[in-house]
């Protein structure tokens, strides 16, 4: 269980993440929503420790995750695996490398400095490759991808970490509504057969309403809604969105004021 | 994770295992033979230049002799260090020559950083259509970095007599080429969006380059000209060598005339004045890469 208490993160005069209290049962797939900068991505760099929380403790299974040093945060990251907006691929290496950067916890460091990747991690790095379709692109620099190619790369490469959690922030806003959809279907799988708990951010309601088992709603760093998908009715996004709530919930414009419309025409 | 990562059946991994290793043992013999030529590059250029271990061996102590005399005291007596005052005896017009050496890479870094942006922005080839130009401003830039500047301090000694001034233009053009070329590689990876917006607003190229290309590159400029002017300090101190004035006339004149104790207290300062604008560029150059 991830257990969040009083996690609270400034930057400077700002603050993007305040005083937030969650928790999160093992095996879930929580979308968190909100509107750019209410401190979601924040929320999860702080949980796989990029980012440093300004007070607050972060619990997994009981353990302070956010006093970690040295071996065992590096131990931590490991088993909570991030997957980035931008796919944060090297993309002159080659694909089936790339996956294999998320054996590196399991594999000693002088064999993957000398590229000597034990032949079972090269295994489970090109099934888990097969398991979204992509073996054969094996050899391929991972930068010649398409978006939606890459960003299975990198869930292949979260997933041979052989993580308990994996946080997804904002995994699908670079892709085209088709990859979007097959993203996050392989992100949905991975939490049914494995287990995995699954955080996301995401942007679009429309997928985390299909997604998600349960959703929960930042504002300026504060958590304001903490519900099944069903419970976040359109009243409840357009507090959570305001005036961006019409993009995020897919619906027709509302026709343009007479007063604006004059002066255009 | 309750369960572990399922693997492909043998029958289908290995095709696919095999055509992974078939695709990297190109790069494998190509990284081979990278490095066969990076090891016999080096045996062969030691080969020429005659490096030869046991003559190192054996002058070595030579070097720490000199370093031995330079501190010891020429009046007898003991260490230079324990007489600073007669150590530093021309401290006044030495730190003067000192104070000339910044200077003329002060001048020498100004002028030659507004010369490299020009030339920077008029080779870079997704600013200027105009083929010749680029040419000519590449080459320009080419031609005054190639050729070492204490080789222009000494053509320009000759031609404008002793002093500070060949010193200067020397700098200046050599670090208008270094400058130049660095700076090209910034124009040349700007985000293209802002030029292009400033040009369907109707900007000029002028106009253009002020608006939509200084304001990209300018941290990375800047950055750049502070770490020319780091190394033409360096360089300035080496320059009154030939005659273009600065320390370096001074400190050339110790070392043929054998007054070991001003070539110690001449390095002594070069090095802590060179020390303290390494400091202060360093942590300018830190501020301005933040920025960026």
């Amino acid at each position: 269980m991830l257990v969040i208490q009083g996690l609270t993160r400034r930057f400077g005069a700002a603050t993007a993440v305040d005083n937030l209290s969650l928790e999160i049962p093992r095996g879930a797939f929580v979308g968190v929503i909100g509107r750019s900068g209410a401190g979601k991505s924040t929320l999860l760099r702080m949980i796989n420790r990029l980012q440093d929380p300004s007070e607050g403790q972060i619990l997994w299974q009981g353990q302070d995750i956010t006093t970690l040093r040295g071996a065992e945060l590096l131990a931590w990251r490991a088993r909570c695996a991030m997957v980035f907006q931008q796919f944060n691929l090297s993309p002159r290496l080659d694909v089936l490398t790339n996956v294999l950067v998320g054996r590196l916890h399991h594999v000693p460091t002088w064999r993957a400095l000398l590229r000597m990747w034990p032949q079972a991690d090269r295994a489970i790095a090109l099934s888990a490759l097969e398991q979204f379709g992509m073996g054969t692109l094996a050899a391929q620099a991972a930068g010649q991808l398409s978006g939606g190619q890459q960003q299975r790369v990198a869930l292949a490469r979260a997933l041979v970490q052989e993580p308990e959690i994996i946080l997804a922030d904002e995994p699908v806003a670079s892709l085209d509504p088709r990859n979007a959809e097959m993203v996050m279907q392989a992100l949905a799988d991975i939490n049914q057969r494995y287990g995995i708990t699954v955080l996301c951010n995401l942007h679009s309601l429309d997928l985390a309403r299909r997604y998600c088992t349960r959703l929960v709603g930042l504002a300026h760093g504060r958590l304001v809604f903490d519900d099944v998908p069903a419970a976040l009715t359109d009243a409840v996004a357009q507090s959570l969105y305001g005036i961006e709530a019409r993009d995020v919930m897919d619906s027709p414009p509302p026709a343009l004021p007479d007063g604006f419309a004059a002066a255009v025409a | 994770m309750s369960q572990a990562l399922p693997l492909l059946p043998a029958a289908q991994l290995a095709p696919l295992l095999a055509a992974y290793a078939r695709s990297r043992r190109a790069v494998f013999w190509r990284g081979l033979l990278v490095a066969a030529c990076l090891v016999a590059g080096s045996l062969a250029s030691g080969w020429m230049a005659e490096v030869d271990l046991g003559k190192f061996g054996k002058h070595i102590g030579g070097f720490f002799s000199y370093f031995d005399r330079l501190t010891r005291l020429e009046g007898g007596g003991g260490r230079v260090w324990t007489d600073p005052g007669e150590w530093f005896w021309g401290l006044r017009p030495w730190l003067v020559q000192l104070g000339d050496t910044v200077l003329m890479a002060y001048a020498g870094t100004l002028f030659g950083a507004l010369g490299g942006f020009c030339l920077a922005v008029l080779g870079a080839a997704n600013l200027v259509q105009n083929q010749p130009l680029r040419w000519g401003a590449k080459r320009l830039a080419e031609f005054c970095r190639t050729v070492p500047d204490l080789v222009f301090a000494l053509l320009f000694v000759i031609a404008f007599g002793l002093g500070p001034l060949p010193g200067v233009m020397a700098l200046a053009i050599h670090s208008l080429g270094a400058l130049g070329k660095q700076n090209s590689e910034l124009v040349e990876n700007i985000d293209m969006k802002p030029v292009e917006g400033a040009i369907a607003a109707g900007a000029s190229w002028v106009a253009m380059v002020r608006f939509a290309v200084l304001p990209q590159i300018l941290p990375g400029f800047l950055s750049y000209s502070l770490l020319r002017f780091e190394i033409n300090v360096r360089g300035a101190a080496v320059l009154g060598f030939v005659g273009a004035g600065g320390i370096g006339q001074d400190l050339i004149e110790a070392v043929r005339k054998f007054y070991y104790n001003d070539v110690a207290a001449l390095l002594v300062l070069i090095i802590l004045t060179v020390v303290v604008i390494d400091t202060l560029t360093g942590l300018l150059r830190r501020r301005l890469l933040e920025a960026r």
